[in-house]
């Protein structure tokens, strides 16, 4: 077990406190992005940005991924990547896209009936 | 097992074997289950996207769910994160009554927020008249949240068996973590009858009050922790740290795109 020393423990201290305001800062940023009339997609841009920069914060120094051996870094970013390559399997299941790229009708209740 | 691996078991302190964790087996498994934990979130998180996308009907989150109190939430769990590393921070400088205190704290922020939650379910299920059947967006939105929700419940115990242990070894840690379920529970039904936040704050307050008269009551002679043995508070405070990163994405693809 790592024995810390009293400079190491008030330098992680700062660094807490750091993170704490950067995390503060960016929630309320993203409250001030939702609310303004901007174009959908570069609003959901900007938040997924907002939300990937906080998670990465977290995880670096509240989980100390930025201290730690780099095998437990690879696990950590494993859901990460098999996340994204899930939802580019899904993609050509999406309805509107896959009608958009079809130029498919959608199907109605009428239609059904 | 050699003489060395028995005294080190003895001492609660794990051997280090491995090239790959040389600090801690239980902090590898733990990030392995997180991994693994991830994974269940991403496929409900990649579902909900895929389900809003194909539908042209969906409601614009904001317009239904309530976006400063969940707000509030987040920065709740934000705090509560840095109690947590606090927490940690106190036992590797040998500060007993500080892991206590900051313990303490975070289990009283993962309480509030499940008292919040329980207020907000209740007023979209019982004033909005949403439903898990109701549509696509009431199934994908409770499932989340719910799954999210299971998670803080599960951490406030596992943290309440972290402070029970932290007073008085494995008996302190089973009466604290049971008591804090109790209290959680109770905190959940009493929010989720009356139609207010405040409501939820104050239960958890005295709720965490509780836990914490408890675990005092428990206090043994010899603390378990200190600043050569934590390693089970950091491998706690990874499974906390988890349930804020994760509510981030929630907050945000959930309520806010």
């Amino acid at each position: 077990m790592t024995v810390h020393t009293p400079e190491q423990l008030a330098h992680e201290h700062r660094r807490y406190l750091q993170v704490f305001f950067w995390l503060a800062l960016l929630t309320a940023v993203e409250l001030a992005v939702v609310y303004p009339h901007i174009s959908t997609l570069a609003k959901g841009l900007m938040l997924v940005v907002l939300a990937a920069t906080k998670a990465t914060l977290v995880a670096l120094f509240y989980m100390h991924l930025a201290v730690e051996r780099r095998t437990l870094a690879y696990i950590a970013l494993t859901p990460a990547v098999l996340c994204v390559f899930l939802l580019f399997m899904l993609l050509p299941d999406l309805g509107a896209f896959t009608r958009a790229l079809t130029h498919a009708t959608p199907v109605t209740a009428e239609a059904h009936e | 097992m050699s003489q060395a691996a028995v005294a080190e078991h003895d001492l609660g302190i794990e051997p280090a074997e491995s090239p790959l964790t040389p600090e801690s087996w239980g902090k590898l498994g733990m990030w392995v289950f997180l991994a693994a934990d991830a994974m269940s979130f991403g496929g409900l998180l990649a579902g909900y996207g895929a389900l809003r996308y194909g539908d042209p009907t969906w409601p614009i989150p904001k317009t239904i769910l309530g976006i400063q109190l969940t707000a509030f939430m987040t920065f709740l769990l934000i705090c509560s994160s840095v109690t947590m590393v606090e927490a940690l921070a106190a036992i590797r400088a040998g500060d007993q009554a500080g892991l206590r205190k900051y313990l303490m704290l975070t289990i009283m922020g993962g309480m509030t927020f499940l008292g919040l939650q329980a207020f907000e379910w209740t007023k979209l299920l019982f004033i909005e008249g949403e439903s898990v059947a109701k549509n696509n967006f009431g199934a994908t939105f409770f499932i989340l949240t719910g799954f999210h929700g299971c998670h803080v419940f599960g951490g406030v115990t596992y943290l309440s068996a972290v402070l029970g242990r932290a007073v008085r070894g494995v008996a302190g840690a089973i009466v604290t973590a049971v008591v804090a379920v109790a209290c959680t529970f109770v905190l959940i039904v009493v929010t989720s009858h009356f139609v207010s936040g405040l409501v939820a704050v104050i239960a958890a307050a005295a709720g965490a009050g509780l836990v914490y008269l408890v675990s005092s009551a428990l206090a043994g002679p010899r603390p378990t922790y200190d600043a050569h043995n934590n390693n089970e508070v950091e491998i706690a405070a990874l499974y906390w740290h988890f349930v804020d990163l994760i509510w981030i994405l929630v907050f945000t693809f959930v309520y806010l795109i």
